[in-house]
């Protein structure tokens, strides 16, 4: 099946007309964040270009040392999640016991409960426990989720069961079969899922700006906040510049990821 | 003969029994280890998710302190006074009405980007990856865009307004325009998660349906309506579910952008929650809004699993 040639030209202009309007605010914020003051001010096409708005970002306010706490907060999270989701997943698929199908609905339960429906008490619980201002407090509440369990549960399912029974015969234990047989092989599945446990913690709000008083751990999302409130209005350069500095490891991570995100996404979501 | 009968029988019982109890053993060990393996997912849904949330409910019937320790108990009268209160009630007609401003916007943008991006054409992954691209910004970086687009004065709306001759609009200021200057951020920041998953949703049919309809002579437009649509409502159905639930959930451009404001035209209610919570430490009258919250997603994950089972067709 080819199409005809003025029905592509016809899709191309359409395509290309969608992306740009989608992608205009990023376009424009990069474009402003490389304009100076007086050119953004009188609304003009830039003059010339410079990077001295990057430079006045990283000046003003911490922002490197917010990058490495974001860093850090996602990594450790994404971390954490890989291994109780895995090791949830290992129990509902290779291990059957009395109790295991409540656990299981207590693990669907457990999606009807919004993060901001117990965000009150988790708060108390924060700072009872004196974790306000810390990265155990900006990560560990995260670790453990029904999504990335059900998401690895699906994968662990298609590895053959007669392994599991020959590997048994063999003497191989279930600890020992997690780590060398069932973790490499859904390989693919845990790169999916920790792409998508670093892109929903990078991009983390509500519980941050809660958990977090001094810049000491503070995220850059919270970061970019300040830095906006507290520019004044004849400023926009160094806020997009900030903007920008926040997008772009996400950006790279979803260019590398889209595919994997995309297969590994629906499997989890509509099965 | 009956002798010897018997004792087969016997023997055979003993044995029977040895496997009961061999398979018992099998099954408490897997018990022990299965608890093992679950024990640290399940702490921590305790601690940070069951626990707070009878806490939440616990607390809707309480007065508290600012540090947030119950004082008296009011029994429903948290609630009473909530759904008195003007405030609250129009927080939930805006939450309710921006609602009805991002899902079927989002939904629509993100099907008709999905069927444009699902052409077997050359450089169609570039494409993709820029329709999924709003997936990795940020809520915080997200709103900051668009609050340059919506400035008054140097903002991108208002100078093409006043190139066309027209007067700049307060877009974040009018109560006329603030809830949906908020929704078009929020559907442009949503756009990216529904276009993949839509996507995925046209790319698993069946092929052949096309092909099949192709022989019959039938349009792109017929064949969109007819097959493209029906095959797609499970996904469908999926995405404006989760659509929902996160417009109930948002907050984070509503920080940004308008603080609740102008007037409390954009007070949705998670930011309702928080400024109850977090600005007056009215911790109890907060709960009580979290509640609502609650069963308003309970019901839409209820209608999920109710709605969506019937409908879902896999091949």
């Amino acid at each position: 099946m080819t199409m005809s040639t003025s029905r592509k030209v016809i899709f191309y202009v359409i395509l290309i007309l969608s992306a740009l309007l989608l992608a205009g605010p990023m376009i424009l914020a990069f474009v402003l964040s490389l304009m100076t003051n007086q050119d953004i001010l009188t609304g003009n096409i830039p003059t010339a270009l410079t990077v001295d708005n990057y430079i006045r970002a990283f000046e003003r306010s911490p922002l490197l040392s917010y990058l490495i706490n974001s860093l850090l907060v996602s990594i450790v999270i994404m971390l954490g999640q890989l291994l109780l989701s895995s090791l949830a997943a290992y129990a509902f698929v290779f291990l059957e016991f009395k109790g295991r199908d409540i656990l299981f609905y207590i693990f669907i339960a457990t999606l009807m409960v919004p993060f901001e429906v117990s965000v009150i008490p988790n708060f108390h619980l924060i700072r009872d426990l004196g974790w306000i201002d810390s990265y155990a407090g900006l990560t560990i509440p995260f670790f453990a989720t029904a999504f990335g369990t059900f998401l690895l549960r699906q994968n662990f399912k298609q590895i053959p069961k007669e392994l599991r029974e020959a590997s048994q015969i063999a003497g191989i234990g279930d600890v020992k079969y997690y780590l060398t047989v069932v973790l490499p092989v859904a390989k693919s599945s845990l790169v999916t899922f920790g792409i998508y446990g670093f892109l929903s913690t990078w991009n983390m709000y509500l519980w941050p700006l809660l958990a977090t008083t001094n810049d000491k751990v503070r995220t850059v999302q919270i970061g970019l906040k300040q830095l906006q409130t507290q520019e004044q209005v004849n400023e926009w350069g160094v806020i997009m510049a900030g903007a920008v500095i926040v997008i772009i490891p996400t950006l790279i991570l979803l260019f590398f990821g889209q595919k994997k995100l995309q297969k590994g996404l629906t499997e989890g979501a509509l099965k | 003969m009956r002798m010897t009968n018997s004792t087969t029988n016997n023997t055979s019982n003993t044995h029977l029994l040895e496997i009961e109890q061999v398979k018992k053993k099998i099954r408490m060990n897997n018990f022990y280890k299965g608890m093992l393996f679950l024990l640290p997912s399940i702490m921590l849904f305790s601690v940070f998710l069951f626990y707070p949330l009878f806490r939440t409910i616990y607390l809707s019937f309480f007065l508290t302190k600012a540090s947030g320790d119950t004082t008296i108990f009011v029994g429903l009268e948290n609630y009473v006074n909530m759904f008195a209160s003007p405030l609250f009630l129009k927080s939930m007609k805006s939450t309710f009405l921006f609602v009805f401003y991002t899902v079927p916007t989002t939904i629509l943008i993100s099907l008709f980007l999905a069927v444009i991006a699902n052409e077997k054409l050359k450089g169609i992954g570039f494409f993709r990856t820029i329709f999924s691209s709003t997936m990795g910004v940020s809520v915080a970086a997200a709103s900051v865009l668009w609050l340059y687009l919506f400035n008054p004065t140097v903002g991108l709306f208002n100078q093409i307004l006043d190139i066309f001759g027209f007067e700049a609009i307060g877009w974040l200021t009018d109560p006329k325009w603030a809830l949906l200057s908020v929704s078009a951020t929020t559907i442009w920041m949503n756009i990216g998660f529904t276009f993949l998953i839509l996507l995925s949703g046209l790319q698993s049919i069946d092929s052949s349906l096309y092909e099949s309809a192709d022989i019959e002579g039938a349009g792109y437009f017929y064949k969109l309506r007819r097959i493209t649509i029906p095959m797609l409502s499970p996904t469908l159905f999926f995405v404006i579910t989760v659509t929902i639930i996160n417009a109930f959930q948002s907050f984070g451009q509503i920080d940004i952008l308008t603080q609740g404001g102008p007037v409390n035209e954009t007070n949705l209610l998670v930011y309702s929650i928080y400024r109850e919570a977090f600005v007056n430490y009215r911790f109890g009258s907060a709960s009580a809004q979290a509640i609502v919250l609650f069963v308003l997603i309970l019901f839409m994950t209820y209608l999920q699993f109710k709605l969506g089972e019937r409908k879902v067709h896999y091949q």
